[in-house]
């Protein structure tokens, strides 16, 4: 586009040159994009390697790139960052030494709950990034840490008259010289030979007499090492800063995924195909189409996350994936939900009675924490809904809890609605993502539909975040108050209680009712409820968007009791919060997620005010718990029950 | 060479096994006969340690191996066949008699990929097919070979003759005869009486997760009562 002719008398002089310049461009920005594809390949062929072996989709892997980042910094410093045994002793130095901490971690932590179920397991990785950010933050400080150039490499080669540094051409070899290294460890070893096996039945591979725990242990070596060294060779391009985690580990799910779980080769054309799209977003910067301005550079974003939606759509398991049997030995089959009982009615509105009763305490700080926990155990019952009852396991359902905050904050504030309607906008805005949304996400299931889940709302936050004129951007939008009759904290206490106690009972009731059945079914076993005449996808799709507007009814509550929002809640981490919430209280039953939202919220809000290192007291809190109930809180209490009463009968049989 | 007593297996709260026992001697093949659903895989996964055992001793050679992991047990020479086969089917023929390789062992015949390729003829021929491209017949010869690589003392075969059409059935029953040859001990379950007597020195009945008979394949052959009883359809 840039070599459009400005005038017809000039077009020949002018012509070749321009082609030349922008030829030189398109090489330069290829290039950097095979650069940028290095460390991409690295992370996520050791996130694919520990799923496929594990089935453990770690999400402290981005972490892990983390450390990797910050020990090269501080060995590179150790070793003298001038002399060249200085800088690759560091990287490679940093490198082993993470590979370490992953053993350390799949010894003290994964190994024990390899039979806990799948979404457990999920939350203790989830446990491990709260600690390792805290304790990156222990050690070297909120600050970003500027790395030093790689000693020997600091010059730049000359390439069709540009400039283009020395370092990056060694990037550019890492990244193929490690998918040949992994092939051949994989296909020309006895261990990679034990590994691939055990990928896909490790439960034999057991019983054929090899120790899966040893096997595990050097595939978590393996991986995090692959992390580390991501992480440790960027170290000359990009600053060691504690938001790494999150990023690198959305980039790496969507490489991971975009090339198809487990295949490393696909992991190396999707990392290929995703830092290229970014380099050319960057490269074209801003383009004038049609008198608007369409900004590319903003577009880098969410490109990988563009990719990754058509990628799924079109192929959904990936460019290279095969399907995958789910790892034999396994298998956790959900247990049933019991009906409700009256006791059970009688105990809610017990509890729902007792709560209306708080203002008369007359303690206003509590007020606002109880309010905070009522909107949660909304957000928490919807994200419960989608991941038990319907199956559809979400990491990105913030996105419909923000669209409702947006919803609601835009209707208050640009259309000039009262309270009230603005209030309806927010379900309204949300249903309306998860319909458009959920459309897609649907197609797919397992792994594949969380992470597309968390594409979405990736897509959503950056549209919010980067539309200044009308969302406020990193700003957020200020003077959203509450009518004049809910002005009052105890006014606004009730309403919002109410809202949320009739939001839970009636998603429970849901679930009991045949439209739940039909959910449940289709969980349980597509196929067969197939075959009996359910549209799976279809009512999958119901159940997506009935979640979207309890989760959005859920934010525009939020953001009336907090009067300001901002992207932040439909970030990443909002949706990890939901997650820990549903995990902790327990997936398999229907009151976990709302204990589970109860006790996060009051946790978070009481360490969070005593302590900076908030996130790590959380985060081991969560490891404690979930290596002491593996079932989750409201799990077992049931499961503790259950097993007193087996073994009472068990004796009557006797 | 295995003896089992009181073994007792529960799937949740479902009694599956109940006061199970029963032996298997040197040089013997042992059947345990019973219909759909009557423990006999639930036996072989116990042994195998693949499901916890809720109470009972089990003994191979001497160690007791309930509460064992699988590696462990499968170590002490004791190799499993599993009625599913569980081919590895990304891997070739060569990579999943791989996995299955152990050291030799005293007291037990010594596999090498050319010794089982003379005992199945058609796994030489397809060494370097994926696992998932072979027929029931060839993967069943595979899961076996692929056991057999550990030089096992002992081995369990869970219905080796399911599904498979009765040239292959005939084939299988000469080759479960040469390993008793080869001085090897096989425990196997089956549902296939000819096929049983074919093969099988003694047999147990197991219905309802509980030994109901145990004798000779000649005194089961003499006893009409017991066979209508747990084993016609």
């Amino acid at each position: 586009m840039a070599a459009r002719p400005s005038g017809r008398g000039h077009f020949f002089p002018s012509f070749f040159p321009r082609v030349a310049a922008l030829l030189a461009n398109i090489v330069i920005q290829f290039m950097n994009g095979l650069a940028g594809a290095s460390s991409l390949f690295l992370v996520a062929a050791g996130l694919s390697i520990i799923f496929g072996v594990s089935r453990i989709v770690n999400f402290a892997h981005g972490s892990l790139y983390m450390l990797g980042v910050y020990l090269a910094y501080s060995l590179i410093e150790f070793f003298g960052r001038s002399s060249i045994f200085g800088f690759w002793g560091g990287v490679l130095g940093a490198a082993i030494a993470v590979g370490l901490i992953g053993v350390v971690i799949e010894v003290l932590v994964l190994r024990r709950i390899y039979r806990a179920p799948e979404l457990f397991q999920l939350l203790a990785t989830f446990a491990l990034v709260l600690v390792i950010k805290d304790a990156a933050l222990y050690f070297w400080g909120a600050e970003d840490l500027v790395g030093p150039r790689a000693a020997g490499l600091r010059g730049a080669v000359e390439i069709m008259g540009k400039r283009f540094p020395q370092y990056d051409l060694v990037l550019i070899a890492i990244g193929p010289l490690v998918l040949g290294l992994l092939w051949l460890l994989l296909n020309r070893t006895r261990w990679g030979t034990l590994v691939r096996a055990a990928t896909q039945d490790r439960e034999m591979v057991g019983a054929l007499g090899v120790n899966q725990s040893g096997l595990f242990t050097s595939v978590f070596f393996l991986g995090a090492f692959l992390a580390g060294l991501g992480g440790a060779v960027q170290i000359p391009r990009e600053p060691a800063q504690l938001m790494l985690d999150i990023t690198v580990i959305s980039d790496a799910f969507v490489v991971v995924v975009v090339g198809g779980m487990g295949s490393i080769g696909g992991a190396f054309l999707a990392a290929l195909l995703i830092a290229q799209a970014k380099a050319f977003c960057i490269g074209i910067g801003d383009v004038s189409i049609f008198g608007a301005t369409l900004s590319f550079t903003k577009f880098t974003l969410v490109v990988e996350f563009v990719i990754m939606a058509i990628v799924l759509v079109v192929r959904p398991l990936g460019l290279l994936g095969k399907l995958q049997g789910a790892q034999r030995g396994a298998a956790t089959v959900e247990p049933p939900l019991y009906p409700l009982t009256r006791p059970f009615w009688i105990a809610v509105v017990g509890l729902v009675a007792l709560l209306a009763l708080m203002p008369l305490g007359g303690d206003d700080y509590l007020l606002v924490l109880l309010i905070d926990i009522a909107v949660f155990s909304v957000f928490a019952a919807t994200l419960h809904f989608l991941m038990g009852p319907s199956g559809m396991v979400s990491f990105g359902h913030a996105a419909y809890f923000g669209l409702g905050c947006y919803g609601a904050a835009l209707a208050l504030l640009k259309l000039k609605l009262p309270m009230e309607l603005a209030l309806l906008a927010a379900p309204l805005a949300s249903g309306l993502g998860a319909l458009v949304f959920g459309w897609f996400c649907v197609r797919l299931s397992g792994v594949y539909l969380a992470m597309l889940t968390l594409a979405f709302a990736q897509i959503s936050w950056s549209v919010i975040y980067q539309w200044d004129a009308f969302t406020g951007g990193s700003n957020g939008l200020v003077g959203l108050w509450p009518s004049e009759w809910l002005k009052d904290r105890t006014a606004f206490y009730l309403f919002t209680l109410a809202l949320c106690a009739a939001s839970i009972i009636f998603l429970w009731r849901v679930v009991h009712a045949p439209f739940g059945y039909v959910l449940r079914a289709g969980r349980d076993s597509a196929l067969r409820a197939d075959a009996i005449g359910i549209d799976v996808r279809r009512f999958q799709w119901y159940g997506f968007i009935l979640a979207g507007v309890f989760a959005g009814l859920a934010g525009g509550l939020f953001a009336f009791s907090k009067g300001s929002i901002s992207p932040e809640t439909l970030a990443v981490s909002r949706s990890v919060d939901g997650l820990v919430m549903v995990l902790l209280g327990g997936v398999q039953t229907l009151t976990g997620p709302v204990a589970g939202a109860a006790v996060f919220t009051w946790l978070q809000d009481s360490i969070a005010r005593n302590t900076e290192y908030w996130r790590a007291i959380l985060g081991l809190a969560i490891l404690v718990i979930v290596l002491a109930f593996p079932q989750g809180i409201a799990g077992f209490l049931k499961q503790a029950t259950a097993r007193f009463t087996s073994a009472r009968e068990r004796e009557v049989v006797r | 060479m295995l003896t089992i007593e009181g073994l007792n297996t529960y799937y949740g709260r479902a009694h599956i096994l109940a006061d199970l026992a029963l032996q298997a001697n040197p040089g013997e093949v042992v059947v345990l006969l019973g219909r759909n659903g009557a423990g006999k895989s639930t036996t072989m996964k116990s042994v195998i340690g693949m499901v916890p055992a809720q109470s009972g001793a089990m003994t191979f050679d001497g160690t007791r191996i309930d509460r064992m992991a699988s590696h462990h047990i499968a170590r002490l020479g004791l190799g499993y066949v599993p009625e599913e086969r569980r081919i590895f089917t990304d891997l070739t023929v060569m990579e999943n008699l791989a996995v299955g390789k152990q050291p030799p062992r005293d007291g037990a015949p010594t596999w090498t990929p050319e010794r089982l390729f003379e005992l199945f003829p058609n796994l030489g021929r397809m060494k370097d097919r994926p696992g998932g491209r072979m027929s029931g017949g060839e993967q069943q010869m595979l899961t076996i070979a692929r056991t057999l690589m550990g030089n096992p003392r002992l081995i369990l075969l869970d219905e080796p003759s399911e599904g498979l059409a009765p040239v292959i059935v005939e084939q299988m029953a000469k080759t479960i005869l040469q390993l008793k040859d080869e001085g090897l001990c096989v425990l196997l379950s089956e549902q296939n009486l000819h096929f049983a007597q074919m093969v099988a020195d003694r047999a147990y009945i197991i219905e309802k997760g509980r030994i109901r008979y145990s004798g000779t394949m000649a005194e089961l052959a003499a006893n009409a009562a017991v066979r209508e009883q747990y084993l016609s359809v």
